[in-house]
C-alpha cells in the first residue's frame, strides 16, 4: 500500500527527486542505525554523533544530519522522541536547562558551535527561535519586533529601526493586520497573529537560520495555512528546521524529514521519498499511523 | 450475590442514592460558607470597635485648650535697662507678664497661693511662646496683644470632659476657685478647644499639653525611607542572583533553609545584633534612624526575598526562553522581560516588609531609640525615635494627659501606614502588565 494515499499526501511531481541508494532494499526493524542520506551539499548545518543527556537520561543518542541552505527540514516522530531536544541544540538553548549535557560536534558554517570562541549570544543571532507556544513579549507589537534589533544594535537611528520593524511585519505578513495599532500589546493578537508576530520578531534580526519548534500546534486550519504560506516564502532567504506532529504538515513545507524514534535519527531523506518510500519498519509504521 | 446486586442498580436506585448524599454534601457547602461568614464579621466587628476605641479616644489630642489673654508686653519686666539687648529678652521673666494679663481678669484674686492656682491654669509654655514672639520683633515691647496660650493640661483634661467636676474638690486636680475661673473665662470665650498644632508639629515633652508626634513621624520616616533604599535593592538582587543565575547546589539549598529561617527570628534578636555589631563594633551613633534602618533592614529582607523569589518564579518561562532565543544576555533577559513582570510581586512583599518595619519597636529599644528625645532629627545620625515606640514611650507615661495622646499617636501611626501602602499599592498598579 503506498503511504502517500494514507497521509493524503499530494506530491508534486517535480518534488521526486532520485537519491542515492533510494533503490535499497528495507532494512532490519531492529537496527537503530540511521536509514537515508544525512548529508547535503554545502550545509549550513552539520551535526555529527551528538548526543544529549538531561542528567542521567540519554535524550539523544549518536545523531548526525546536514540541514541545508534555503530548504526547509521537519522533524517528526512521536511525542518524547527528542527532535524538540535536537533543534534546541542547534541554538544551545539547551545550555538554559539545567543538568543538560550536549556532546557531539555541530558545526554552524564549519564552525563549532559548541567552541569557546563561539560566544552563545551571536549565535542565537545567527540561529532563530520561534516556539511551541506564541510568546510574544508583554509589550507593544512594535516593541517586540524592535526588541531585537535593539539589543544587537542593528539600527543606527529612529528612522532604520522602523525600515526594520515594517520590513520584519511585512515579510511575516502581519504588516497589513497591525499598521495601525503597532503601541497595541502584542498580546492583544489572535494566537496566529502572535505566533507570525514571534516570526517576524525572529527575523528582525536577520538569521541565517530560523527553528520552528512545532509553531502550528496552538493554532487553527487557518492561522496553520497562513504560517505554511509564510514559511514557504522564507525559504527563500533562511534555512529552516521544523519540529512538527503532522505528517502533512511536514510534507506540505519541507523538502527534506527526518524521523526521530525515542532519542534515535531513524530515516532522513527527501520529504516524497520519505512518505512515498519509506525504507525502515518504524517509519513506515509512523506515518502509516500504524502508531505515534 | 449481592455485589453483584449492587452493581446492577438500575437509573432510578442510582438517581435515589445520588439524591440523598446531594443533600450532605449542599449542607457541608452551606455551613463552611456560614462558618467563613461568621468569621469575616467577627473579624470587622472587632476591628470597628477598635477603630471606634482608638479614635474616640485619640482625636482628642489633636484638639487643646486654649486661654485668650490680652498680654501686655511691659518693658519694666522684659527689658528694664531698655537697650533690647537679644541675651536680656532671653532672660526676661515672661511668666510676669502672663500673671499680669490673669490677675488684670480677676482683679479679686488676692495672696501668693490663690494667685498661684490662677497662673497654674495656663501652660508652663506660654512663657517661651511670649519669649519666642518678643525675641522675634521686640517692637511688640510696651504695646498690648491678644494672645491665646495653651492651657494647662488639667484644665484640658477639664475642658474635654476627663475630670468630673462633682467630684470632692481633694479628688480632683483642679480646685473649687479654679472651676469657677474656667466657668467665667468659658462663658467669655476666652477658653476655647482649639487646633493642636503643638501636638503634630511638636517634639516630645515631659508636658502632656506640649507632647508632639512630629519627631516621631520624623524618626521613623527616616527609618523607613532608609530601610527601604537598603532592603528593596539587596532583596531583590538576591532574589534575582539566586532564582535566575546560581546553580542548584547543596550551598543554595542551605542558603535558601536559612533566609526562610531568619524571616522566623523574633525582631528583638536583630535589635540585640545591631546593638552589638552596628554599634558595639563599628561605633556607629547610638539612637539613630541610621542604625534602627539598618536592623529594620536584617528583619525585612527574608520578608523581601521570599517574595521576590516567588514573584520571579511566577514569570513564565516562555518569555525567558524568548528572550533568550532573540539572543538577549542572561542579564538582559532578567532586566528587559522578567523583572518587569515580576515587579509587582515584589512591590507587595515590599509592602508586607515596610509595613512590618514600621510597626517594629522591640529591635530599637535595643539599639537606644527609646530615649526621650525633645528635638526633631534632622538627620539620620541624630538622636530619634520612632511612632511605635513614642506609643509605648506615652502608654507608659503617669500623666492623664498622655492617655490621648497615646492613642493620638495610633492615629498617626495607621495614617502613616495607610498612606505608605496606598503609594506603594499605586506603584504596583503601574508596574502590573498582563502577559
Amino acid at each position: 500500500m503506498e503511504a502517500a494515499e494514507l497521509t493524503g499526501i499530494n506530491l508534486k511531481p517535480s518534488m521526486r527527486t532520485s537519491e542515492p541508494g533510494s533503490l535499497q532494499e528495507p532494512t532490519d526493524a531492529s537496527s537503530r542505525a540511521t536509514v537515508g542520506n544525512i548529508t547535503v551539499e554545502d550545509p549550513i548545518f552539520s551535526c555529527r554523533d551528538v548526543d544529549v543527556y538531561y542528567g542521567s537520561k540519554h535524550a539523544i543518542k549518536k545523531v548526525g544530519i546536514d540541514v541545508g541552505r534555503k530548504q526547509v527540514l521537519a522533524m517528526i516522530g512521536p511525542s518524547g522522541c527528542g527532535k524538540s531536544t535536537f533543534l534546541r541544540c542547534l541554538n544551545r538553548m539547551n545550555d538554559t536547562i539545567e543538568g543538560a549535557r550536549v556532546e557531539g560536534s555541530i558545526m554552524l558554517d564549519g564552525k563549532d558551535i559548541h567552541d569557546k570562541k563561539q560566544d552563545v549570544v551571536q549565535l542565537r543571532a545567527r540561529v532563530g527561535m520561534v516556539f511551541q507556544k506564541p510568546n510574544p513579549f508583554p509589550k507593544s507589537i512594535y516593541e517586540n519586533v524592535a526588541y531585537g534589533p535593539r539589543i544587537h544594535g542593528l539600527a543606527g537611528d529612529r528612522v532604520e529601526l522602523d525600515e526594520i520593524v515594517h520590513g520584519s511585519l511585512q515579510r511575516a505578513g502581519l504588516w497589513e493586520e497591525v499598521k495601525d495599532r503597532l503601541q497595541a500589546p502584542g498580546t492583544s493578537l489572535s494566537g496566529g497573529q502572535q505566533q507570525r508576530l514571534c516570526i517576524a520578531r525572529t527575523i528582525a534580526v536577520n538569521p541565517e537560520v530560523i527553528l520552528m519548534d512545532e509553531p502550528c500546534s496552538a493554532l487553527d486550519p487557518i492561522a496553520t495555512a497562513r504560517i505554511e504560506d509564510l514559511m514557504e516564502e522564507l525559504r527563500e532567504s533562511y534555512a529552516i528546521v521544523i519540529v512538527t506532529h503532522s505528517m502533512q504538515q511536514a510534507a506540505r513545507v519541507s523538502q527534506r524529514t527526518a524521523y526521530f524514534h525515542l532519542g534515535d535519527l531513524i530515516e532522513v531523506g527527501e520529504t516524497d521519498r520519505i512518505f512515498t518510500n519509506p525504507r525502515h519498519k518504524l517509519t513506515e509504521d509512523y506515518i502509516t499511523g500504524r502508531f505515534g | 450475590m449481592s455485589n453483584t446486586n449492587k452493581a446492577r442498580r438500575t437509573p432510578a436506585e442510582t438517581q435515589a442514592i445520588v439524591e440523598r448524599s446531594l443533600r450532605r454534601r449542599y449542607w457541608a457547602e452551606r455551613r463552611f460558607r456560614m462558618y467563613g461568614f461568621a468569621a469575616v464579621t467577627a473579624g470587622m466587628a472587632f476591628l470597628v470597635y477598635l477603630f471606634f476605641v482608638i479614635f474616640s479616644n485619640g482625636i482628642g489630642a489633636f484638639q487643646q485648650t486654649q486661654v485668650r489673654l490680652s498680654i501686655y508686653y511691659d518693658p519694666q519686666v522684659i527689658d528694664p535697662s531698655g537697650n533690647r539687648n537679644p541675651d536680656d529678652l532671653q532672660a526676661a521673666d515672661y511668666q510676669a507678664l502672663i500673671r499680669a494679663a490673669l490677675k488684670a481678669k480677676f482683679p479679686e484674686v488676692e495672696g501668693r497661693a490663690a494667685t498661684r492656682e490662677l497662673t497654674r491654669l495656663v501652660s508652663g509654655s506660654g512663657a517661651f511662646d511670649l519669649q519666642k514672639r518678643v525675641t522675634a520683633d521686640p517692637s511688640v515691647i510696651d504695646t498690648t496683644e491678644v494672645r491665646w496660650l495653651l492651657a494647662s493640661d488639667a484644665v484640658d483634661l477639664f475642658m474635654k470632659g476627663h475630670i468630673d467636676r462633682k467630684l470632692p474638690e481633694a479628688e480632683r486636680p483642679i480646685g473649687d476657685s479654679q472651676v469657677g475661673w474656667i466657668d467665667k473665662l468659658r462663658d467669655e470665650g476666652a477658653l476655647a478647644l482649639k487646633f493642636n498644632k503643638t501636638f503634630v508639629t511638636g517634639g516630645d515633652s515631659r508636658e502632656p499639653e506640649n507632647a508632639g508626634i512630629w519627631g516621631a513621624v520624623v524618626g521613623s520616616f527616616y527609618m523607613l525611607l532608609l530601610t527601604l533604599l537598603l532592603s528593596f535593592p539587596i532583596g531583590v538582587a538576591t532574589a534575582i542572583y539566586l532564582e535566575e543565575f546560581a546553580r542548584r547546589n547543596r550551598w543554595t539549598d542551605l542558603i535558601e533553609v536559612n533566609i526562610n529561617n531568619l524571616a522566623a527570628v523574633p525582631s528583638i534578636v536583630f535589635g540585640l545584633l545591631g546593638l552589638a555589631v552596628f554599634i558595639g563594633f563599628f561605633g556607629l551613633p547610638r539612637s539613630a534612624p541610621l542604625v534602627g534602618a539598618m536592623v529594620l533592614t536584617l528583619l525585612t529582607l527574608p520578608t523581601i526575598i521570599i517574595a521576590s523569589r516567588a514573584a520571579l518564579k511566577a514569570v513564565p518561562p516562555s518569555i525567558r526562553e524568548a528572550a533568550l532565543g532573540m539572543g538577549a544576555s542572561k542579564i538582559q533577559t532578567v532586566a528587559h522581560h522578567v523583572l518587569p513582570l515580576a515587579m509587582p510581586g515584589m512591590l507587595t512583599g515590599t509592602i508586607i516588609g515596610m509595613a512590618r518595619a514600621l510597626g517594629e519597636s522591640a529591635p530599637l529599644l535595643m539599639i537606644g531609640m527609646v530615649a526621650f528625645i525633645v528635638d526633631i532629627p534632622n538627620g539620620v545620625t541624630d538622636a530619634a525615635t520612632a511612632l511605635p515606640v513614642q506609643v509605648y514611650l506615652w502608654s507608659d507615661s503617669p500623666e492623664r494627659g498622655f492617655v490621648e495622646k497615646t492613642s493620638g499617636a495610633i492615629i498617626v501611626l495607621l495614617a502613616f501606614l495607610v498612606v505608605m501602602n496606598t503609594t506603594a499599592v499605586i506603584l504596583r498598579k503601574r508596574f502590573e502588565r498582563r502577559w
